[in-house]
C-alpha cells in the first residue's frame, strides 16, 4: 500500500493497536519541563513506580524562568518551587536536567534540534502543544497533556487514535521580505484556528524544501494553531546535514543504519491525504493579526475584515477587535505600538536574530518603544555574540536579554502592561496572553524588527534596502 | 489519576456562547505555578471572571447566581490553544463533569477523557436549541446518558446522539485511566523498546 511520511513513522511506532480504539504508540523521546510535569511525577510517586527509560526524557527549564540576572536565584516563590521540583524529580530518575545557568538551557523546542535530540522518524511528545516544531526535521512530534506525561515518563507510551491526513502545498516564489513566518500566518488566516483540527499535517512543495531548516521549524511550530495534532517535513540533505555531528545524533555504523531509513522517509507516489490544500506563494505578504486569534491575520498592507463579509461568529469577532481597540475596515500600516517581543519557540532561532539584525542596522530603536529580544537558548545567545549582531543590536538601542520563554506566556516578569501593543514573533494572540490585559499582534521578525524602529506598524520592505 | 465514573448525568448547564474559548482564557498561564492538583477551579476564566483587583465581574455568568450546574455549554471550537491539562483540570475542580460543544479542539478533548470530564460535541443546531432552552429557562435540565451516547433536553425531549470512541467510553464508565491499561502491557513494550534503538 502507498503510505504517507505520516503513516510510516506512526505505523512503526504502534505497540499495540486497540480494536475501536486508539493506538499504543511507543515513544521514542520525551521532553519535559517545569509547568506541566510535577503533577505526572507526582503521580508516579503515589503508584510507587520509577521513569521506565529515563535515558529517553530530556529535561529543560524554559516557561517560567526570569530573561535577566539569571545567575541570582529566582524571586517569585512559585516559580523557584517549580523549577526545584522539576530539578528534584530529573535527579530522583536519573534524567538529564539543563536548568538555569545549564549551557545547554533554553526552550524546550529550540534545544532539542541544537543538541541533535530531535531525529527524523522518530516519535516525540512534550506537554507542551509547540511540540510539533520537532516535524521540521520528518519527525512526528505532538503536544500532550500531564496525564499523557505520566504514561510517558511510566511505560513510554502513549494512546492515542491516528490523526486523520492533510497535506498543505505551497509552491512559487517567495516576495522579497516574506519570511516562513509569513507563509504560516497565511496558511493559518486561509484555514482558521480548527481548519486542521483532527489532522496531521504533512507541508510540501519548492516554498518548504528551500526554507533553512530553522524556517521549517517555525512553519511546523505554528501548526498547531490551525488546530492539527502536528505537523511534519520530508527529510532532506539540508534535514541530514543540519543533525550530523550533534551530540545526540548516532554516528560512525550507526549513522550510516540510520541514514538508510531516513532516506526512505517521503510519501509514496499516489498515496491518498484525507485532504489536501495548493496555495501560490508568490501570492502571500509580510502578514500581521489584528485580533485574538492567529486564524485573524492579513496581508500587511491590506484593512480588517468587515463584520458583514464574515461566515458567522460575528459576535466572538466583534468581542476580539473590542479587545483589541480596533475598528473593522481599518488598515493596519501606522497604528501605534508599545512593545515588540523577538524570541519564542517560533522566532528564537538564530536566523531570525539575524533577519531582525539586518533590518535595523544603522538605524534607531523609537524612544517609546519597548524592545524585549530574548534568544531561545544559550546557543543563540552565543551565536548572536559571535557573529557580531550583538555589536549591531547595540549601536541601534536594543539590548538582549537572558535565554526562556519570557512574554511568549509572560509567565515570568516579562508581561506586556494591560492595554499596550506589543508585535510578537511568538505565536499566541489569545487574550491576555501576554500579559493580563496586554494586545499582541502576531508577526515575522522583520515586521517586529520595522515597528521597533517606526514605532508603529510598518510594512518592513519600506526599509529593506 | 483515577476519577469518578460517570454513567448518566442529570443536570441543569452553564451557558457560554463565545467561539474560539481558548485555554489561556479557561486558565491564564500565571496561574500554572502549582506542583500539585488543586485549586485550578477557583481560576476557571480567571480574567473573565474577575476584575484585576479580584472583585467579582457580575455580568460574567459563572457569577450570576441564575445559572449553575455540571455541565458547560461552550461557543464552537472549544479548547483552543495551549496543551495545559490544567484548563481540563479547572473545568472539573470548579465542578462541572461535561462539556457541550458543535466542536472541540483536539487536546482539549483528550485531555477531558484523560480526567474525566466528558466532552460532548452536538450539531450547531443542537448546541442552539441547548442554549435557548437554557436561557429560556435556567433550571431546564439536560440529560447526558453516556450508555446510550444520547444528550437531551429533560423538559422537550429533544435529543441528538453524540460520538464517543468504545474504549474512552469504557474508561469513562469505570473510572479508569490509561496507564493502568499500559503497566499491564509492561512486557510487550520493554520487547518494543530493545528493538528500537534511541
Ligand atoms: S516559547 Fe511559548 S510556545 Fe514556545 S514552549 Fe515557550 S511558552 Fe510554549
Amino acid at each position: 500500500m502507498k503510505k504517507t511520511l505520516f503513516d510510516k513513522v506512526w505505523d512503526s511506532h504502534i505497540v499495540k493497536s486497540i480494536e475501536n480504539g486508539p493506538d499504543v504508540l511507543f515513544i521514542d523521546r520525551h521532553m519535559v519541563h517545569e509547568v506541566t510535569s510535577p503533577v505526572a511525577f507526582l503521580g508516579l510517586k503515589n503508584r510507587g513506580i520509577k521513569v521506565l527509560y529515563p535515558e529517553r526524557t530530556f529535561a529543560t527549564a524554559d516557561h517560567n524562568t526570569p530573561t535577566i540576572n539569571q545567575h541570582l536565584p529566582v524571586s517569585d516563590p512559585l516559580s523557584a518551587n517549580q523549577l526545584k521540583a522539576l530539578e528534584e524529580n530529573a535527579a530522583a530518575h536519573g534524567i538529564s536536567y539543563w536548568g538555569l545557568g545549564h549551557e545547554k538551557n533554553g526552550i524546550v523546542h529550540v534545544v532539542g534540534p541544537e543538541y541533535g535530540i530531535t531525529q527524523p522518524g522518530a516519535t516525540i511528545v512534550c506537554g507542551d502543544s509547540h511540540t510539533s516544531t520537532h516535524g521540521a526535521f520528518g519527525a512526528i512530534a505532538f503536544g500532550i497533556g500531564t496525564s499523557e506525561v505520566e504514561m510517558v515518563l511510566s511505560t513510554q507510551c502513549i494512546m492515542q487514535p491516528k490523526a486523520k491526513k492533510m497535506r498543505i502545498n505551497v509552491t512559487g516564489s517567495l516576495q522579497k521580505g516574506v519570511t516562513p513566518k509569513d507563509v504560516a500566518l497565511y496558511i493559518i488566516s486561509q484555514l482558521s484556528t480548527s481548519g486542521a483540527t483532527g489532522y496531521f499535517v504533512e507541508y510540501a512543495g519548492n516554498v518548504f524544501s528551500e526554507m533553512s531548516m530553522e524556517g521549517r521549524m517555525t512553519v511546523c511550530n505554528l501548526s498547531i494553531e490551525m488546530g492539527a495534532r502536528g505537523g511534519m517535513m520530508a527529510p532532506d540533505q539540508k534535514t541530514f546535514d543540519y543533525i550530523r555531528g550533534r551530540e545526540f545524533t548516532p554516528t560512525g555504523a550507526s549513522w550510516d543504519k540510520a541514514m538508510k531509513y531516513w532516506e526512505t522517509l517521503h510519501t509514496d507516489q499516489g498515496a491518498v491525504f484525507d485532504k489536501e490544500y495548493h496555495f501560490d506563494g508568490s501570492q502571500i505578504e509580510p502578514m500581521i493579526t489584528y485580533g485574538t486569534n492567529p486564524g485573524m491575520g492579513m496581508g500587511i498592507s491590506k484593512d480588517i475584515p468587515l463584520a458583514k463579509d464574515l461566515e458567522g461568529g460575528v459576535t466572538t469577532y466583534q468581542k476580539s477587535l473590542a479587545y483589541m481597540d480596533y475598528n473593522e475596515g481599518d488598515s493596519m500600516l501606522g497604528k501605534t505600538i508599545d512593545y515588540v517581543f523577538l524570541g519564542s519557540c517560533t522566532n528564537g532561532r538564530i536566523e531570525d536574530f539575524r533577519a531582525f539584525t539586518e533590518l535595523v542596522k544603522g538605524k534607531k530603536k523609537a524612544d517609546h518603544v519597548t524592545a524585549w529580544l530574548v534568544p531561545g537558548s544559550h546557543q543563540v545567545e552565543k551565536a548572536i555574540k559571535e557573529e557580531g549582531l550583538l555589536d549591531i543590536l547595540h549601536e541601534a538601542g536594543f539590548v538582549l536579554r537572558e535565554p526562556g520563554c519570557s512574554a511568549c506566556l509572560a509567565m515570568n516578569d516579562d508581561k506586556v502592561p494591560a492595554g499596550k501593543y506589543a508585535v510578537s514573533t511568538s505565536n499566541r494572540n489569545f487574550e491576555g496572553r501576554q500579559g493580563p490585559g496586554s494586545r499582541t499582534l502576531l508577526a515575522s521578525p522583520l515586521v517586529a524588527a520595522a515597528a521597533a524602529i517606526t514605532g508603529k506598524v510598518t510594512d518592513p520592505r519600506t526599509l529593506l534596502s | 489519576m483515577a476519577y469518578d465514573k460517570f454513567t448518566t448525568l442529570v443536570s441543569s448547564a452553564v451557558p457560554l456562547p463565545i467561539e474560539n474559548i481558548d485555554t489561556d482564557q479557561i486558565i491564564p498561564a500565571r496561574f500554572l505555578k502549582a506542583t500539585e492538583r488543586v485549586g485550578f477551579g477557583d481560576n476557571l476564566f480567571r480574567d473573565w471572571r474577575y476584575h484585576p483587583d479580584h472583585t467579582p465581574k457580575k455580568e460574567f455568568v459563572l457569577n450570576n447566581p441564575t445559572y449553575s450546574g455540571k455541565i458547560l455549554l461552550g461557543g464552537k471550537n472549544f479548547g483552543s490553544g495551549s496543551s495545559r491539562e490544567h484548563a481540563a483540570w479547572a473545568v472539573y475542580d470548579y465542578g462541572f463533569r461535561a462539556v457541550v460543544s458543535s466542536f472541540f479542539a483536539d487536546i482539549f478533548k483528550n485531555n477531558c477523557l484523560n480526567i474525566g470530564v466528558l466532552p460532548v460535541q452536538v450539531s450547531p443546531a443542537f448546541l442552539e436549541t441547548l442554549m435557548e432552552a437554557t436561557f429560556a429557562n435556567p433550571k431546564e435540565e439536560i440529560v447526558i446518558d453516556l450508555p446510550a451516547q444520547t444528550i437531551s433536553l429533560k423538559s422537550s425531549g429533544a435529543s441528538e446522539s453524540f460520538e464517543i470512541n468504545h474504549y474512552k467510553k469504557e474508561n469513562m464508565l469505570n473510572g479508569f485511566d490509561d496507564i493502568d491499561y499500559l503497566m499491564n502491557l509492561k512486557n510487550t513494550i520493554t520487547e518494543f523498546a530493545e528493538k528500537s534503538p534511541l
